[in-house]
């Protein structure tokens, strides 16, 4: 299993190729809305990377609760868990 | 007994000429914002659309229908007389019946041609375009003329945010006909009526009857954005292995003119490289449903971004789900 700093760097990476956002700025506490500048559309292709990089699925609904990086890399890490 | 003649058509077809019209009136960002919160960079960042059309009381479907049909009869040098099928791809000709396509046929100069309206929505031109492709290598019509023409602005609640700045007018068409060489690729086409709830006409004729409001279009962005980026990405490459046709060797990506950044989401999941041109049309022309693929492929031709003879993949998906992808030779 991946270890959350694992999961955090490669989602870094992942909203810089989408969003363009520094690679150092995708902390933890991060709001993807709020610090991060990702907007609706934005998220749904970091989803759908994140998705595929970690083969997990994230429904949609699920989306809505996923506000901070944490959030995200929680999320993540029960659904390889599960 | 006799036996049963069957039809023979041409081994190949291709689109042998493209037309379109585009509505007087321009309807910058600001005018929307007059009935809904939000903002000019709001609606860019969003969707890419900086101005739209939409048509005048006389620019009908049908009158928009007429000029395009006879732009595309112009380019593709051929009579109006000889178009043997007319199809129209439209949601917004607001009669059930009969068709707009017989009237069309009637103003083109071709009153006895078969004619006949579809309802695949912003898939209408691809879907259009293929049935044409097998008409004529089927032998059931020579020179098909395939419309895409909507009036969306009748059908938009100018006062919804998330929509009311995405639809536009417009109409395009193609003239498919008999070609040495084979012109259009197989189709990849379907449909996911799952997910029939997603973009939606909201109300029924019979639940608007009576009142003042007519029913009005409907659309769940993300999900739309989710499965028009990565689902149709697919299917885009998916037409272009059907077609034998490799990434590098394509010139030109006209994908359904929905928005922006559907645009973009696609182009890169698709990996094209740096030489394909894309269509933008959107940021002048809004998202016109089955008219869209037409409009951006004339616009990029007046821009001289597309040549003659250049290899285009079109891909058109929307209500229903449906949607049809092909790879054309632009003629």
């Amino acid at each position: 299993m991946a270890s959350t700093e694992e999961i955090r760097s490669s989602l870094a990476e992942i909203v810089n190729e989408i969003a363009g956002i520094p690679v150092e700025d995708v902390q933890l506490d991060k709001s993807f809305t709020d610090d991060l500048d990702v907007d609706s559309l934005s998220m749904v292709e970091v989803v759908v990377a994140a998705e595929e990089k970690f083969d997990v699925k994230i429904p949609d609904d699920e989306v809505k609760n996923l506000k901070t990086v944490g959030d995200a890399v929680a999320f993540i890490e029960r659904a390889q868990n599960g | 007994m006799s036996a049963i003649t069957a039809s023979t058509g041409t081994a190949y077809a291709g689109v042998l000429g493209i037309g379109s019209y585009r509505p007087r009136r321009v309807v910058p960002n600001s005018e929307i914002l007059e009935q809904i919160d939000s903002s000019d960079e709001w609606i860019q960042t969003r969707s890419g659309i900086k101005e739209r059309r939409w048509a005048d009381d006389d620019e009908t479907v049908l009158m928009m229908s007429v000029n395009a049909a006879k732009d595309a009869l112009k380019d593709a040098g051929i009579e109006p007389a000889q178009i043997g099928c007319v199809i129209v791809a439209t949601v917004t000709h607001l009669y059930q019946t009969p068709a707009i396509a017989t009237r069309i046929a009637v103003e083109v100069g071709a009153p006895t041609a078969a004619a006949f309206d579809i309802s695949a929505a912003c898939a209408g031109f691809c879907y259009g375009v293929a049935m044409a492709n097998d008409m004529v290598r089927g032998g059931s019509a020579k020179y098909v003329l395939a419309i895409g023409v909507e009036r969306l602005s009748d059908l938009t609640d100018r006062t919804d945010r998330s929509t009311a700045f995405i639809f536009a007018d417009g109409a395009g068409a193609a003239i498919v006909g008999p070609t040495e060489e084979p012109g259009i690729g197989p189709v990849v086409w379907g449909s996911d009526g799952t997910q029939y709830q997603v973009i939606s006409q909201k109300e029924s004729w019979q639940e608007a009857a009576g009142s003042y409001n007519w029913p009005h279009l409907r659309m769940d962005g993300n999900p739309v954005f989710r499965w028009a980026s990565f689902e149709m990405a697919k299917t885009a490459q998916q037409a272009l292995d059907v077609a034998g046709v490799k990434a590098e060797d394509l010139d030109l990506f006209v994908p359904h003119q929905a928005n922006m950044r559907i645009t973009d989401a696609m182009r890169r999941a698709l990996k094209l490289p740096e030489h394909v041109k894309v269509a933008r049309d959107i940021e002048r022309q809004g998202n016109t449903s089955a008219a869209s693929i037409p409009l951006a492929i004339t616009a990029m031709r007046e821009s001289g971004e597309a040549k003659s003879g250049d290899l285009a993949l079109i891909i058109g998906f929307g209500a229903g789900l449906v949607y049809a992808a092909q790879v054309i030779r632009i003629p």
